[in-house]
């Protein structure tokens, strides 16, 4: 892994904030030169520190929501591959939006967003359980998200602070 | 009949005055109060004329103040504040500033800085000293010294300066009667630090004409370009100074009133017993919560200060750009820019401002002496908040240069 300059964590610190802010801006922020910072996003975005720009979006604000399932997959390592292969095998369905490898009790944990629970059911018995190595599946469906990302959904906290305080 | 009863209760409120105590009733109204109704009644204000942090007390120290409450630590602590709080001060303004104090009879904890001020004031003050101010400061250090019987000295300090207080214009407003002077540094509202070698000349004219020396310390952790230079830490100050500070702005939690005050034993001593016999002691739970925030805290002020300083780049850089002057302020979280070339007094650009640009400052005129000209902005606001404020205050000061 590499050692990231102090400014390069910066500039991820601020982007991570709030990821519209502009070079120009980040710069004033740091007090460094602009040129400075748009070297570091160059070269952020090159080594895929930064992987993509993209919202944080509540979706069950909207009415068409959709369901999200956590589901924990127990599988039999590849020889020679271990777990990459399989995992890879199940996160380029593109109704998969994260994949981690688990310690603990299971092996992966998979999220699977679908229209209703009636797809990403399908999804289970249909994609992930009839892979070979996959052992057992225990599908967890999302109830409501609080927070995510370090982001609170909530609307609270709202400034409460006097318009004019000595 | 209506008319009557009105009449009767005018009479009433009338009678009522003529009972007030003269000092306290020809104390004027605070000028932030004044500009504080006016701000309230309108709308889609951005406001730079909040004198306290945007973050929110850490969680931790909230939790651990609510844990205290369940498991029922409601009694009244000891007089000068829990023990266990008075050690982790002692050790917080040891690690931080170089200041040493005995947690046993050198350090009060009280309600707020405020607090402390009035008491080391009340506990000095022989009605007709003299204490001198340093202005523009902080509201409350004139009033303060009046309700306690003492004369109010200000010393003006200038832009030209960087606002620091010198050691000739502090001479020059000695009289026989000269007993305290009240340090602000880093200074609410100019944002001006006092470095150790701006310290040393002040510390002789002390020396010289044996004055007590108040210094408020409360944004002693919110400095920018260098550590801050604690009063107290320069030779010969400690048994002359009393140290106030407190847990408001540095670990945001102004609503918990928790402060404290550190001076030699015989000080602290007449100060606790004013405190014991007006307020007994601070909060319990205000005194968990400060307890915890120096024990697990730390890094989170740390983080706090570092994005204060990030925004007070941005607004210094917003000011230039405007074309407004502004020395750089490189403590506490207030900008204190020149509005004098617009041609408007603070008072009138700060009520155009909030009328016409929608934007919430103070007039530097209620900051004392030496306020005139400038406007106090603070920057503990959010970034997307304060770039809104400084796009409509350029086009507000354009507009005024245009037309």
């Amino acid at each position: 892994m590499k050692q990231l300059t102090d400014l390069k964590l910066k500039v991820l610190d601020l982007l991570n904030e709030d990821a519209r802010r502009s070079p120009a801006l980040l710069a004033t922020l740091i007090g460094v030169e602009e040129e400075a910072v748009k070297e570091a996003i160059a070269e952020l975005e090159q080594d895929h520190v930064i992987v993509k720009y993209a919202a944080v979006v509540n979706w069950s604000k909207i009415e068409d929501e959709t369901v999200t399932a956590l589901i924990e997959v127990q599988i039999t390592p590849e020889r020679g591959r271990g777990f990459e292969g399989i995992a890879e095998r199940i996160y380029l369905y593109p109704q998969v939006k994260s994949v981690y490898l688990m310690s603990g009790a299971y092996d992966l944990l998979v999220e699977v967003e679908g229209r209703n629970l009636r797809e990403v059911a399908n999804f289970v018995s249909e994609k992930l359980s009839p892979i070979d190595s996959v052992l057992s599946t225990k599908t967890n469906f999302i109830l409501k998200k609080y927070k995510q990302d370090g982001i609170i959904f909530d609307d609270r906290e709202e400034d409460n602070r006097l318009m004019i305080s000595p | 009949m209506i008319v009557n009863e009105e009449t009767k209760k005018q009479q009433n409120s009338k009678s009522m005055q003529s009972y007030l105590a003269p000092l306290v009733r020809d104390i004027p109204p605070s000028g932030i109060r004044r500009f504080f109704d006016l701000a309230e009644g309108s709308k889609d204000i951005i406001t730079l004329g909040v004198g306290e942090p945007d973050f929110t007390t850490p969680w931790h120290v909230r939790e651990a103040c609510v844990y205290s409450l369940e498991r029922g630590r409601t009694a009244y602590t000891s007089n000068a504040g829990m023990i266990e709080l008075r050690e982790a001060i002692a050790q917080y303004l040891y690690d931080s500033f170089q200041v040493s104090y005995q947690p046993s009879n050198q350090i009060l904890v009280t309600v707020g800085g405020s607090e402390a001020i009035d008491l080391a004031l009340r506990a000095l003050i022989v009605p007709g000293d003299e204490i001198l101010i340093p202005e523009p400061c902080y509201v409350s250090y004139s009033p303060i010294t009046s309700i306690g019987g003492g004369v109010p000295v200000g010393i003006e300090t200038f832009a030209e300066n960087d606002f620091k207080l010198t050691a000739e214009a502090l001479e020059a407003k000695i009289t026989p009667k000269s007993k305290v002077l009240i340090l602000c540094y880093p200074s609410n509202p100019t944002g001006a630090i006092m470095t150790y070698e701006d310290w040393l000349p002040i510390a002789k004219v002390v020396e010289k004409h044996d004055l007590i020396v108040i210094s408020d310390e409360i944004y002693a952790e919110l400095t920018y370009t260098q550590k801050h230079v604690s009063f107290a830490s320069i030779p010969g100050m400690m048994d002359r100074t009393v140290l106030v500070s407190g847990f408001s702005k540095a670990f945001a939690m102004t609503g918990w009133r928790m402060g404290y005050a550190c001076a030699h034993p015989d000080l602290i001593a007449a100060m606790l017993k004013i405190h014991q016999y007006t307020v007994m002691c601070a909060p319990v739970m205000g005194q968990v919560a400060a307890l915890e925030a120096l024990t697990n805290g730390l890094e989170e002020k740390d983080r706090m200060i570092e994005s204060y300083n990030q925004r007070r780049r941005l607004i210094v850089q917003g000011f230039v750009d405007i074309g407004l002057p502004c020395h750089e302020p490189q403590g506490a979280f207030y900008a204190f820019p020149s509005i004098a070339e617009t041609g408007l007094s603070s008072d009138e650009f700060a009520q155009r401002l909030l009328m016409e640009a929608k934007v919430a400052a103070v007039p530097g005129t209620a900051f004392g002496q030496g306020g005139e000209g400038f406007l106090r902005c603070s920057y503990a606001t959010s970034v997307a908040q304060l770039t809104e404020a400084l796009e409509r205050i350029g086009e507000f000061v354009h507009k005024l240069k245009t037309s």
